[in-house]
C-alpha cells in the first residue's frame, strides 16, 4: 500500500524536467496553481490538461506509474465528480432515470472542477517525483532568501526541513524495530476496538519520543562541535545553476497564461 | 615535541538527582603532544566522556586550566580552535547531519565560511582519505555503521585538524565496522602523523595507541605504554575493564603453571611463544 502512495516521492532520472533549477520549479508550480484558476471554458480546461500531460510526457513518467500511484486521490476526483453529477440541478436534463436526474450543468461542472484538481494533482506531483527533497529545500531557501528582510528565519527553516528529511528513515527504522519489540513483549496493536488499538500505540509513541529526544541532543552537540552558528558568515555547498532552460520555463509559463486570457470565455 | 593539548589539575561536577554535586573528573592531569595517539580507556562513569567534552569545550572546568594548542580555552577562542579539533561521537546515526554523504562532510566546512570553489576537492581528499569515494551521494539510512562513522572521520578532516578525537566512535558497531574504522585511523596516522585521542573501552584498540590513560571514578589512575598497563591485568580487572584476549589467556596459562614468559599483546606474539615454548627448555 504504501509503496504504491507516489505522492510526495522523489524518483531519479535524467528528463528535461528534471534537470530544471529547483528554483524554476517550484516558481512555475506556484504560479500554475494560481493560473489554473484562470480557466473557465472547454477550451481552457482541454489546453490545461494537454499541456499537463505534455509535461508528463517530457519528464517521462509512464502514466500507468502515475495513475496507479495516485489511485486513492482518483477516488477523491471521481467522488467529486459524482457529486457534481447528482447535486448540481441547472441546464437541459440529459438523463431522466427513476430518482436520478443528470444535468446539462452538473456534468460541465463536475469535469470543469475534475480536471482542475486533477491537473493541480499531477503538477505538484510531477514537481516532487522530478526533485530531490534536498532540492526542493534548496530551491526554497533561495527564494524566500529577500524575505529574511522582514526577519522571516528562512535559513533556519530550511535546515529544519533538510534535516527532518534526513531522519524520516532513521525514525521509520526505530518505530519497526519498537514495534517488533514490543510485540515480541505481548503488545496487541491489531485487534480490539479502536479505542483499545489507540491505547496500544501509547507504548509505541513513547519510546519513541524519549529516543528522538536523545538523537536531537545529540544532534545538536555534533552541529556545535563542528562549527555551526547558525545561518550567518555560512558558505553554501550546494550550489544552484539557473541556466537557459530555466528561463525557458518561465517564458513558456507567460505562453500559457497569455492562451488561457486569450481562450477564457471571460466573465 | 611540541604539546598539542594539556590538562592542568582539571576538575568538573555534575548534579546528581538528589541534588547533590558528584565529581566526574577529579584533579585530572596530562598532555598530549604532537603526532601522539592517546587511548584513554574507564568504566562506564569513569569521566572519560566528560573529558572529551571539556578538551572541546562542551562544558569549562571548575578548577583547573584546558589548554589547546597552547591557548587556555575560553568562550572566546572557542570556535577558531574547535575548527582545529576534528570529534567523532559515539552513535553513527545521531551526528550524520547532511542528507548524503558529500553534503554531511561538507557540513563543518560550511560552517567555516569556505569557499565553494575550495569545498568540492575538500570533500572529495577527505572521502578518499577513509576509502568512502565511492558514496558521494549515498544517503546515509543506505550505509552501515561502519561506513557512517568513516564519513565522520571524513567530515572531521575536511577541516584538516590538527587533533582527531574519537569518543567511543566504535563502541556501536559491529566487529567489522569497528575494524574498518580503526583501520582508517591507523592509516591516517601513519600518514599524516596526525594527532589521535581514542576515548574507548575496548582494549583491543588500545594496543594501537602510544600511551595509555586509565579513568576510574573521575581519576587519573594509571598512565603509560599499552604492555606497560597491561602488566596491571588485576587493577584493570577489577575497575571492570576486560582484558584483550591473548592477554588474558597468557594470564591464566601463567596462572596454570605453564612456563611462558612476558605478557602477550596480540594473539601472534602468543603463538609464537608457545610453539616455541618447548625448545627453551
Amino acid at each position: 500500500m504504501l509503496e504504491k502512495m507516489i505522492f510526495g516521492r522523489y524518483v531519479p532520472g535524467n528528463s528535461f524536467v528534471h534537470r530544471l533549477d529547483p528554483r524554476s520549479k517550484l516558481l512555475f508550480v506556484f504560479l500554475f496553481i494560481i493560473a489554473v484558476f484562470l480557466a473557465d471554458n472547454t477550451a481552457t480546461y482541454a489546453l490545461l490538461l494537454v499541456f499537463t500531460l505534455l509535461v508528463i510526457f517530457i519528464a517521462r513518467i509512464r502514466l500507468y506509474f502515475l495513475f496507479n500511484g495516485l489511485k486513492p486521490i482518483l477516488f477523491l476526483i471521481i467522488f467529486t465528480l459524482l457529486m457534481h453529477f447528482i447535486f448540481t440541478k441547472e441546464g437541459a436534463l440529459l438523463i431522466d432515470w427513476k430518482f436520478l436526474k443528470i444535468y446539462e450543468e452538473g456534468v460541465r461542472q463536475g469535469i470543469y472542477i475534475s480536471i482542475r484538481f486533477l491537473v493541480l494533482v499531477l503538477m505538484t506531483t510531477i514537481l516532487t517525483l522530478t526533485t530531490s527533497p534536498i532540492s526542493i529545500t534548496d530551491g526554497m531557501e533561495t527564494l524566500l532568501n529577500p524575505l529574511k528582510r522582514i526577519k522571516l528565519p528562512v535559513h533556519e527553516l530550511a535546515l529544519m526541513m533538510s534535516i527532518s528529511l534526513r531522519f524520516i528513515p532513521t525514525l521509520m527504522d526505530e518505530t519497526d524495530k519498537i514495534l517488533k519489540a514490543q510485540l515480541a513483549r505481548g503488545s496487541d496493536l491489531t485487534s480490539g476496538t479502536v479505542k483499545e488499538r489507540i491505547r496500544a500505540v501509547v507504548p509505541l509513541l513513547v519510546p519513541l519520543f524519549v529516543s528522538a529526544f536523545k538523537r536531537a541532543e545529540d544532534l545538536a552537540i555534533a552541529m556545535e562541535v563542528r562549527g555551526y552558528r547558525g545561518g550567518e558568515g555560512r558558505t553554501r555547498y550546494r550550489q544552484l545553476d539557473w541556466q537557459l532552460r530555466d528561463t525557458l520555463v518561465i517564458i513558456l509559463f507567460l505562453l500559457l497564461v497569455a492562451a488561457l486570457i486569450w481562450l477564457r470565455g471571460g466573465n | 615535541m611540541k604539546e598539542i593539548l594539556s590538562l592542568d589539575h582539571v576538575s568538573y561536577s555534575y548534579e546528581s538527582e538528589d541534588g547533590g554535586m558528584r565529581r566526574a573528573v577529579d584533579d585530572v592531569n596530562f598532555t598530549v603532544n604532537d603526532g601522539e595517539w592517546i587511548a584513554i580507556v574507564g568504566h562506564n562513569g569513569s569521566g572519560k566522556s566528560t573529558l572529551a567534552k571539556l578538551m572541546i569545550g562542551l562544558l569549562f572546568p571548575e578548577e583547573g586550566k584546558v589548554k589547546v594548542f597552547l591557548e587556555e580555552l575560553n568562550e572566546d577562542n572557542l570556535w577558531e580552535i574547535r575548527s582545529d579539533i576534528g570529534i567523532v561521537f559515539q552513535n553513527p546515526d545521531n551526528q550524520f547531519v547532511g542528507s548524503t554523504v558529500q553534503d554531511d562532510v561538507a557540513f563543518a566546512l560550511e560552517n567555516n565560511g569556505i569557499p565553494f570553489e575550495e569545498m568540492v576537492p575538500r570533500v572529495h581528499e577527505s572521502l578518499a582519505q577513509v576509502n568512502m569515494e565511492g558514496f558521494l551521494d549515498h544517503e546515509p539510512h543506505h550505509l552501515s555503521g561502519g561506513q557512517k562513522q568513516r564519513v565522520a572521520i571524513a567530515g572531521a578532516l575536511a577541516m584538516r585538524p590538527r587533533l582527531l578525537i574519537l569518543d567511543e566512535a566504535t563502541s556501536m558497531l559491529d566487529p567489522q565496522g569497528r575494524d574498518e574504522v580503526i583501520q582508517v585511523v591507523d592509516e591516517l596516522k601513519r600518514k599524516t602523523g596526525l594527532t589521535v585521542i581514542s576515548i574507548t573501552h575496548d582494549l583491543e584498540e588500545v594496543l594501537l595507541a602510544d600511551r595509555v590513560i586509565v579513568m576510574n571514578d573521575g581519576k587519573l589512575m594509571l598512565t603509560g605504554k599499552p604492555e606497560e598497563i597491561f602488566a596491571h591485568g588485576d587493577k584493570l580487572e577489577s575497575i571492570g575493564l576486560d582484558l584483550p584476549f591473548a592477554a588474558r589467556l597468557s594470564r591464566l596459562l601463567r596462572q596454570a603453571g605453564i612456563g611462558i614468559q612476558g605478557e602477550h599483546m596480540t594473539e601472534e606474539e602468543l603463538v609464537n611463544e608457545l610453539w616455541t615454548s618447548h625448545f627453551n627448555k
